[in-house]
């Protein structure tokens, strides 16, 4: 009856598109994405070869380096080979997911990401489910009461953390509620991700606890993003003749919202949401270091720092490859959201 | 009909939504939380760890710089190699008084008459942390791979370049035989390896000796939990020859920014701090009268310098790079370091921090000290360096500019650091004054400033070296031996300085094992470079590190009166650091842990009773 009309667009949004319109759009994008891939393999390698220098005299600047023990080095990085040898030696490898050794730490560099990732993961995981779906929550609410003066206070908080230096947003959560100000008391740790020497539960409790900080801070400076585009996706639908029709039928104003107007207005904040979710692997270097985190994004910055040529390179492609993919399963996600897309 | 009667039977969805929407953001969050806890647990497991036991006595110590390797072979880092000189003895120790050569694992040692063989007695009374005894095997083991194996080589390799051979003719005696007389046979920077441990390692160059826990040593602490840019954590070696530390526990514990570190500190959370290499004048004021924290301020073992291209050239002859030809009169170099006032440099840029510049080998080292005579001084001197401009021919256009021999203003490059603050400000200084003599300059500040530097693409450089007490390393980067052998390849130079006079002392003093007359010999090398000026030495920056008294009673300074804590030569400071009577350790997270906990609690509580009165009062709405 009425209430099988109403949720009709819905039902219609979460159905899989079949027939042979829908492998084709698959197919596309998993092309388009292996052609992506084979870029960034590419310009992995030669990209960094344009920097200048000898990555072994770097590597061993300032240390008396007998001329042996240079060769030696050439040898061991593979740096006395032809480029064309080194180069498909490096494709070859790479899609063996050996991504060489590095320079500074003389340690496979898929050891170090594979050290790393967990715990950029944890942070930048943790974080990323917390504002997208405060920001998602915040939007949706402030977009509906657009105007008022809660949408106000809303969006200018939101624009303002945005606007914050994440950095200096950190040092300020360590001043205020780490060490303590005034009768504020230090309740959570300066930095690090764990304290060392626990087990079990009170290990997860102590990693927990070294979260919060790091996690409120990623928090604060994101969610403003997903909000204000959650709003303005909304705001587009809000005038829709289809809302108006719903609220005719006198549908309660929530389920008008929730039912009808936010789904439709989801594609732009799913674009966002896969957007930041391959970024979530890249970490967030200054969130990182203000808060010692042992993640990838500090480790790339040493490596940049040095440079360490095969971390940097493997970074490189790790972090694009992520992107790379993420990008395309929103690409494979749109079509079952709005069966325009990929039509 | 009413809405409700319209929807009947959904009835009990229709009050779900803000629960379903609460429960939504639960469970997202306790799924982020578990799937992100259960990341850190199943492929990042936590390492064998030492049991923390409460009321042992742990000191906790700030460090920023990452491990390169824990293996004695591999690592060049200041942490790592400290790390390691916590964790395995040395033939010989230096005093922490002077820094002269004492026992460490050998008792005595004695040079034969041609100067060529060496032959030390290794204690008897050492023992590894496995139990098994430290023979002199060992010892001649680790020379002996370092001397057969490239890869062993990596990181000390220098010091056994000059062997010919080593051998253990019994457990308690050690014999090197040189190619020729070598002066550092007392100091000799090498960790002893346990043989029986080390001899199955394969491939040294890809061991890393950071996966089995604890790591076989026979320091002062033994290392027994390593996790990567998290922390370091050593347990105190009660069967040390020397004696136990008073700490139960030693933890370096990584605060990547400084300012966090500090705050650290503040909290009680670490126990020291040290800065890379000094605390900032801001951290350092800003700690200073604060309770329970004391600021520690020692010379420091680094010269900062003005480096002056000389001319990049190969071992082979052949000229590379692209310094400024004027740069090759000394008159100029001598006048450019005669307009920098460096006591200014002192007052504004290190604000008191640091000592004036003189000699090569900063004052800390009172063996090796050395200052030019009253006429020999470059004293700040600026109408003197314009006479001395003059002369050289160096005369200003009509526009004030000094001009080259062929016509051009002067402007000088000079690398700096970007990361160093210090050498962005007194490149201002520099432009200014050089400015003042007529002579542009442009700041070249970069990430990396290896690549033009070993490529001799700069006039001149923000220079300084960390110096040991022997000074064989900082002197040797200047001898033409130094030099790379073709300009492809990379040579232990410093800035190509070649000069035959100070090669000639540079042999001299290392085949001299009368220490006070090769002390002579080191101060007529300080002074000839001071006299060539290639190398300017504007500053000595202090050692400005801080310590909780509520947590280190006291502990050994090097020198001991008035010296540094951290990154001495030796294991001094942290192995003779007394634990304070109240300060059972640092950190007290488990309180921390309580209150966080709690904190949650309150704030979920909080946001129940949000969402209840939100409830209550849209009740109309929905009814």
């Amino acid at each position: 009856m009425v209430s099988d009309a109403v949720t009709a667009p819905v039902a219609r949004a979460r159905r899989p598109r079949t027939g042979t319109a829908y492998p084709r759009y698959v197919a596309g994008k998993a092309g388009g994405a292996a052609v992506s891939l084979l870029a960034v393999l590419v310009t992995g390698f030669f990209l960094f070869r344009l920097i200048p220098g000898d990555p072994v005299k770097t590597m061993t600047g300032g240390r008396p380096v007998s001329a042996t023990q240079l060769a030696e080095y050439r040898k061991e990085f593979g740096l006395d080979l032809p480029m064309w040898e080194q180069f498909t030696d490096y494709c070859r490898k790479a899609l063996t997911g050996d991504l060489g050794t590095s320079y500074q730490f003389r340690a496979p560099v898929i050891d170090k990401i594979t050290e790393a990732l967990p715990n950029t993961l944890l942070l930048t995981g943790t974080a990323f489910v917390l504002y997208t779906a405060l920001g998602m929550f915040l939007g949706t609410r402030s977009a509906w009461r657009h105007g008022r003066l809660g949408d106000k206070l809303n969006t200018g908080l939101a624009l303002t953390l945005y606007s914050v230096p994440s950095f200096w947003l950190g040092l300020l959560m360590i001043i205020v509620f780490a060490v303590g100000l005034g009768p504020i008391p230090g309740l959570f740790p300066t930095g690090g991700m764990e304290s060392g020497g626990k087990e079990g539960f009170a290990y997860v409790g102590d990693v927990a606890h070294h979260l919060v900080l790091p996690v409120i801070t990623l928090v604060a400076v994101e969610y403003g993003q997903t909000l204000l585009v959650t709003r303005s996706a909304l705001l587009d639908e809000m005038g829709s003749d289809y809302l108006t029709t719903a609220r005719a039928k006198g549908l309660r104003d929530d389920l008008v919202r929730r039912r009808h107007a936010v789904p439709n207005a989801l594609l732009p904040t799913v674009t966002l949401v896969f957007v930041n979710l391959g970024r979530t692997v890249a970490g967030v270097i200054l969130v990182e270091t203000v808060f010692s985190w042992p993640g990838l994004g500090g480790l790339f910055y040493q490596a940049l720092s040095v440079p360490d040529l095969p971390l940097v390179q493997g970074l490189f492609l790790f972090f694009a490859s992520a992107v790379i993919v993420m990008n395309t399963l929103a690409d494979l996600l749109y079509p079952l959201l709005d069966p325009r897309v990929g039509r | 009909m009413s809405p409700q009667d319209q929807h009947g039977t959904r009835r009990s969805q229709t009050r779900s939504p803000r629960h379903r929407t609460a429960r939504l953001v639960a469970a997202a969050g306790a799924v982020a939380l578990t799937v992100s806890a259960g990341l850190a647990t199943p492929l990042n497991p936590a390492p064998q760890r030492a049991q923390a036991a409460e009321g042992k006595k742990t000191l906790t110590v700030a460090v920023a710089q990452s491990v390169d390797s824990l293996s004695p072979f591999l690592a060049v880092r200041l942490l790592s190699t400290s790390i390691l000189r916590l964790t395995y003895e040395y033939l010989t120790d230096y005093d922490p008084g002077d820094a002269h050569p004492v026992p460490g694992l050998a008792t005595s040692w004695k040079p034969s008459a041609d100067k060529l063989t060496w032959t030390y007695t290794i204690r008897s009374d050492a023992k590894w942390s496995d139990g098994q005894k430290v023979t002199a095997k060992d010892a001649a083991w680790t020379f002996d791979k370092m001397m057969t194996d490239e890869a062993a080589a990596t990181a000390n390799g220098s010091f056994v370049a000059n062997f010919r051979t080593v051998s253990a003719p019994s457990p308690t005696q050690l014999v090197i035989r040189l190619k020729k007389p070598q002066a550092t046979m007392t100091a000799l920077d090498v960790p002893i390896v346990p043989e029986h441990i080390w001899k199955d390692v394969k491939n040294f160059s890809k061991f890393n000796n950071d996966k089995k826990f604890p790591i076989v040593g026979d320091g002062p602490f033994v290392l027994t939990d390593y996790k990567a840019d998290s922390y370091v954590r050593l347990k105190a070696n009660k069967d040390f020859w020397r004696g136990a530390p008073k700490f139960d526990e030693l933890v370096f514990k990584y605060y990547k920014d400084q300012d966090a570190a500090v705050a650290a500190l503040r909290k009680g959370e670490v126990s020291f701090v040290a800065g890379q290499p000094a605390l900032t004048p801001a951290q350092a004021s800003s700690l200073k009268g604060q309770k329970d924290i004391q600021v520690n301020e020692g010379p420091g073992r680094r010269f900062y310098a003005l480096a002056t291209n000389p001319g990049a050239k190969a071992r082979n002859g052949q000229k590379f790079g692209d310094g400024d030809p004027s740069l090759l009169d000394q008159r100029v170099r001598n006048a450019l370091f005669m307009a920098v006032d460096r006591k200014a440099v002192i007052d504004k840029v290190f604000q008191g921090h640091a000592v004036e510049g003189q000699g090569y080998i900063p004052p800390r080292f009172s063996t090796y000290f050395w200052k030019p005579s009253a006429s020999q001084d470059l004293s700040y001197d600026p109408a003197k360096a314009a006479q001395l401009l003059d002369e050289a021919g160096y005369k200003k256009n009509a526009d004030g500019k000094r001009t080259g021999k062929d016509g051009k203003p002067l402007n000088y490059r000079v690398l700096c650091h970007a990361t160093d603050p210090n050498d962005k400000a007194v490149g201002q200084y520099l432009k200014e004054w050089w400015g003042k003599l007529g002579i542009g300059m442009t700041l070249d500040c970069l990430d990396n400033v290896t690549d033009p530097w070993l490529a001799g693409k700069y006039d001149l450089a923000f220079d300084g070296w960390s110096v040991n007490p022997d000074p064989d390393f900082v002197l040797s980067i200047h001898t033409c031996g130094a030099l790379p052998a073709a300009p492809k390849d990379t040579g232990a130079t410093d800035n190509f300085i070649c000069d035959k006079t100070y090669d000639e002392l540079y042999a001299k003093q290392l085949a001299e094992y009368d220490s006070a007359k090769r002390a002579d010999i080191v101060k007529q090398m300080e002074s000839r470079l001071y006299d060539l000026g290639y190398m300017n030495v504007m500053a000595y920056p202090n050692a400005v590190e801080a310590y909780r008294t509520d947590q280190i009673k006291s502990i050994t300074t090097m020198p001991k009166s008035a010296g540094n804590i951290y990154g001495q030569d030796g294991y001094w400071s942290w192995w003779s650091a007394v634990p304070a009577d109240s300060g059972s350790s640092s950190g007290g997270s488990s309180t921390g842990v309580i209150v966080g906990v709690v904190a949650g609690v309150v704030v979920l509580a909080a946001a129940g009773v949000f969402f209840a009165m939100r409830r209550r009062t849209t009740a109309d709405d929905r009814e």
